[in-house]
């Protein structure tokens, strides 16, 4: 029997699952998607917020700040990339200063460091290419840029060099509630636990409505999101934030973690939590809102798009608590700051467990810091020629658009990696401009070899989504007719 | 491949494909005595490798052959001509000095110099993402040419049921391959009112095999979360906008995309060489040198060809004038600058030397019967029919530039229907 089972891979089950790594318990989590960070997380705009955005009344204002200050410490132990390149929410209108005001008055009372409102002079020095029509801008340095399926992969595979079982494609198909523990049906096997945490987002109604522990909804808004060429590179050099809509934070200018700028999201309420299309509509809002602050960034620019969805639940904010059923917690409706509450989010919920009794003791050993992946694009040209020297997996390039070698690919499989999209969101080959038409077959031909199985058998994200299929297999011929 | 490498090449070039072998052999014939070909497969051939329908060399060898077989009648030359190869090797870094950064999967990690490089890196294909389909992100998405290489090379097919997004020639080629593999092609959808590829592979491709072409369309949605499932297909305006209200609906599990070709350009980007953003390759002179002295470029990096004869044709050339540089040997600097007027969608190179025959090759915008290309005063031809799809060679001889003293050339299609 488990102590504790997490249910979700997202970031909030990742940073739950490494925070009670610390802690002398059985602890599992739950993934249905092939690999952690699939669902929400991967689409994530990968926005740490700077701390200043959400009322102080809420729990994501409670979080968003404490969250903030965690990431740089991560990024280091767990090995991603972080860079803190400050945000900028910029006014076109008169109506729009108080709220800049009002927003540098929120996050000074929470000891947000370093809110500054520029003036047009500051805000044409910093960032030429805005609009000119920018009246002022509110500048808040901490805000930072992740890749935030780089962020579920660290906190997941430090969880797990500290104990913690991970099981992905294995959802949860039942639970029953016993009289000290839950019993959860999962397709692959069974398991029991004494308490659970649900953090499967987009379906954390679902989870919870399995022992009846739903006192709330979730329903999913979608965002599009759009990638821009490296052409675009540096055209802006800090987050772009509009005055915030009703929904959202609104239309935002993101040069991410990696260089390309990356234009979105859209906040659309929708029925259907696996509807993840794109539309011409989301297109033409996302690009008329951006030209409006960036007049040169150009939609034949975009080099792919995708969308995502945020679970949100009815009072728009976090539930973080036990639910009515003892041992039962829902972490969710994590949406806009979820990303950088998680790591704040993972500790509260370790207290609320301590404060229910749960006895919490501390590992004598727990390892904080993994070891990163190789990243030979980063390397030096000493570098690169030692690391090829030591093996000569690092001289056959796998993806020529982000440069990345056969010995990163190696190590992402080796790593969790086990589907094409697993492994483009572990070292970006098949991201770049050509968009995997150069690297495609090359990484089915690792996975395929290093998991001993036909390239048939080889997925972009799990079951039902295979590459290609046999040559044999054919169209019956009634078919033709 | 293990032999003893130099540190100092007369011409490196940079890519094995078609244009690489022909601007080696070009350059050997010129009389370099050290050239290299870095190449990143483990074969030389480049793309001809995975392009196993006939229809190749017409024009240079006069027969009809295959793309393997193409390759191999140059990589046999190659080899023959004391030409080195580095394959499965990769150029990092090119420097304004002519240094190279290379990685070998043979010999380690390189520091080569050059006299002259020759960049041959060919092209690439346009994704979903650059004309921003809308809908699913699912498996059985991808382009014509990866499908080429899964059936070609991998001996796996990309689907059962296919439709094609754009008439590009590897489209329609594909077409026709997977209807040979037993595949069902369900139709060929292309934007424009004409098709994108060249006219014999229409008939041969699609029209032999009864696969539907479909003008003015699009695919305005796809659907499918982990597969394609189906595809929303629109006309599309004159404005090329789709007319959602006249949709309709195909069933099929894969979608290919053959919408245009890039020409490879990151290592001429890093190198800061002056582009021609309509050509999307390396601005030349007609010695085939970029704006980078000592750097030259042929084939489908300087810009996209429908033919690989003409590809081979052009890399001679640029290899012989690489070897002429690295030999020391100077030719008049071009006197005259060529720029594109009416209806000329693009032309290569960009100047020309009144002193000797010169080659152009050029693309119209918009499709003309009974057109006259000219050049200023001093140049006109008739076609019956020109197309953007086919490109147009124009070989110059050198007399027609006698007395003139202007400094530029405007090349122009005029008079001509509209089709």
């Amino acid at each position: 029997m488990y102590d504790v089972i997490i249910i979700g891979g997202g970031i909030v089950g990742c940073a739950l699952a490494r925070e009670l790594s610390r802690y002398n318990l059985r602890l599992a989590l739950l993934e249905k998607e092939v690999e952690v960070g699939f669902g929400t997380s991967k689409t994530n705009s990968g926005i740490i917020h700077a701390g200043h955005h959400s009322p102080p009344d809420t729990l994501k204002g409670q979080f968003e700040w404490s969250g903030n200050q965690q990431w740089a410490d991560l990024a280091q132990e767990l090995k991603f990339g972080f860079k803190q390149i400050g945000e900028l929410l910029i006014a076109h209108k008169h109506e729009d200063l108080q709220y800049l005001e009002d927003l540098k008055k929120q996050g000074d009372a929470r000891g947000v460091t370093g809110l500054e409102i520029w003036g047009q002079k500051r805000i044409r020095k910093e960032e030429p290419n805005l609009s000119h029509t920018i009246l002022k801008a509110l500048h808040a340095p901490t805000a930072a840029v992740i890749n935030p399926y780089e962020a579920c992969f660290g906190l997941i595979e430090c969880a797990r060099q500290n104990g913690l079982e991970l099981f992905c494609n294995h959802p949860v198909l039942s639970i029953k509630k016993g009289k000290n523990n839950f019993s959860l049906e999962t397709p692959q096997k069974n398991f029991t636990t004494r308490i659970i945490l649900n953090a499967a987002g987009l379906f954390a109604d679902c989870i919870a409505a399995m022992v009846e522990a739903n006192n709330f909804s979730i329903s999913p808004r979608k965002g599009e999101e759009y990638l821009l060429d490296r052409r675009l590179q540096g055209i802006v050099t800090h987050l772009i934030f509009p005055p915030p809509s009703t929904t959202s934070k609104g239309v935002l200018i993101i040069p991410t973690v990696d260089g390309p700028i990356m234009v979105g999201p859209t906040a659309e309420d929708i029925d259907n939590r696996e509807d993840l299309s794109t539309s011409y509509s989301g297109a033409d809002k996302v690009f008329a809102a951006v030209l409006k602050s960036c007049p040169s960034i150009s939609e034949r620019d975009t080099i792919t798009e995708f969308a995502g969805l945020r679970a949100v639940s009815e009072n728009n904010d976090f539930i973080i608590e036990l639910s009515p059923v003892i041992n039962f917690y829902n972490i969710v409706g994590i949406q806009s700051p979820g990303l950088t509450a998680a790591p704040a989010i993972a500790i509260y919920v370790t207290e609320i467990l301590r404060d229910n009794g749960l006895s919490l003791v501390r590992k004598q050993i727990w390892k904080a810091n993994i070891d990163g992946p190789p990243h030979f694009a980063a390397m030096s040209p000493e570098e690169r020629e030692a690391a090829i020297g030591e093996d000569p997996a690092y001289s056959r390039i796998v993806c020529r658009c982000e440069l990345v070698t056969e010995a990163e690919v190696l190590y992402a499989i080796k790593h969790g990696a086990r589907t094409l999209d697993g492994v483009k969101f572990r070292v970006r080959a098949g991201m770049g401009r050509c968009q995997g038409g150069f690297c495609t077959t090359r990484i089915m031909d690792l996975l395929a070899q290093e998991s001993g199985v036909p390239l048939t058998e080889i997925t972009k994200r799990g079951s039902g989504s295979e590459i290609c299929i046999p040559r044999h297999d054919i169209i019956p011929i009634e078919d033709h007719r | 491949m293990k032999n003893q490498l130099q540190k100092n090449y007369a011409v490196v070039i940079i890519g094995g494909g078609p244009a690489g072998l022909a601007a080696a052999l070009g350059a050997r014939e010129a009389g370099a005595e050290h050239v290299l070909i870095i190449d990143r497969e483990v074969e030389t051939g480049g793309i001809l490798n995975q392009c196993i329908h006939s229809g190749f060399g017409l024009h240079y060898f006069k027969e009809e052959l295959t793309g393997p077989e193409y390759a191999e009648r140059f990589s046999q030359q190659v080899l023959s001509s004391k030409i080195e190869l580095l394959t499965d090797s990769y150029v990092l870094n090119i420097t304004p000095d002519l240094k190279l950064e290379v990685i070998s999967r043979n010999h380690g990690y390189l520091n080569l110099q050059a006299k002259a490089v020759v960049l041959a890196m060919g092209c690439r294909e346009r994704t979903r993402g650059a004309i921003r389909t809308p809908g699913f992100r699912p498996a059985g998405v991808m382009t014509a040419g990866l499908a080429q290489k899964m059936v070609n090379m991998k001996g796996v097919l990309p689907g059962r049921r296919v439709a094609i997004l754009g008439s590009g020639d590897i489209g329609m080629i594909m077409a026709r391959r997977l209807v040979l593999e037993g595949c069902q092609v369900v139709g060929v959808f292309e934007l424009h009112p004409y098709s994108s590829g060249l006219s014999r592979n229409k008939v041969q491709c699609l029209d032999d095999f009864d696969i539907p072409l479909h003008l003015s369309t699009t695919v305005a949605f796809i659907h499918g979360r982990k597969r394609v499932e189906h595809l929303t297909i629109a006309p599309v305006t004159t404005q090329y906008v789709p007319n959602l209200n006249q949709s309709w609906d195909v069933k099929c599990d894969t979608l290919l995309f053959s919408i245009g070709l890039i020409p490879e350009n990151e290592l001429s980007a890093r190198l800061r060489i002056k582009m021609d953003p309509s050509t999307g390759g390396p601005q030349v002179n007609s010695t085939m040198e970029t704006s980078l002295p000592g750097v030259f470029a042929c084939g489908n990096v300087l810009h996209v060809h429908d033919i690989v004869d003409f590809v081979s044709e052009e890399s001679l050339r640029a290899g012989r004038f690489a070897a002429e540089l690295a030999l020391g040997m100077r030719r008049p600097g071009d006197n005259i600058a060529l720029y594109p007027g009416e209806n000329i969608a693009s032309c290569v190179p960009h100047s020309l030397s009144s002193d000797r025959e010169q080659i152009i090759y050029l693309r119209v915008k918009q499709p003309v019967k009974n057109a006259t290309l000219s050049i200023g005063d001093r140049y006109e031809k008739k076609f019956k029919r020109l197309i953007p799809s086919e490109m147009v060679k124009l070989t110059l001889p050198p007399k027609i530039l006698d007395h003139f003293f202007g400094e530029r050339l405007r090349i122009e299609v005029s008079s001509g229907e509209a089709e």
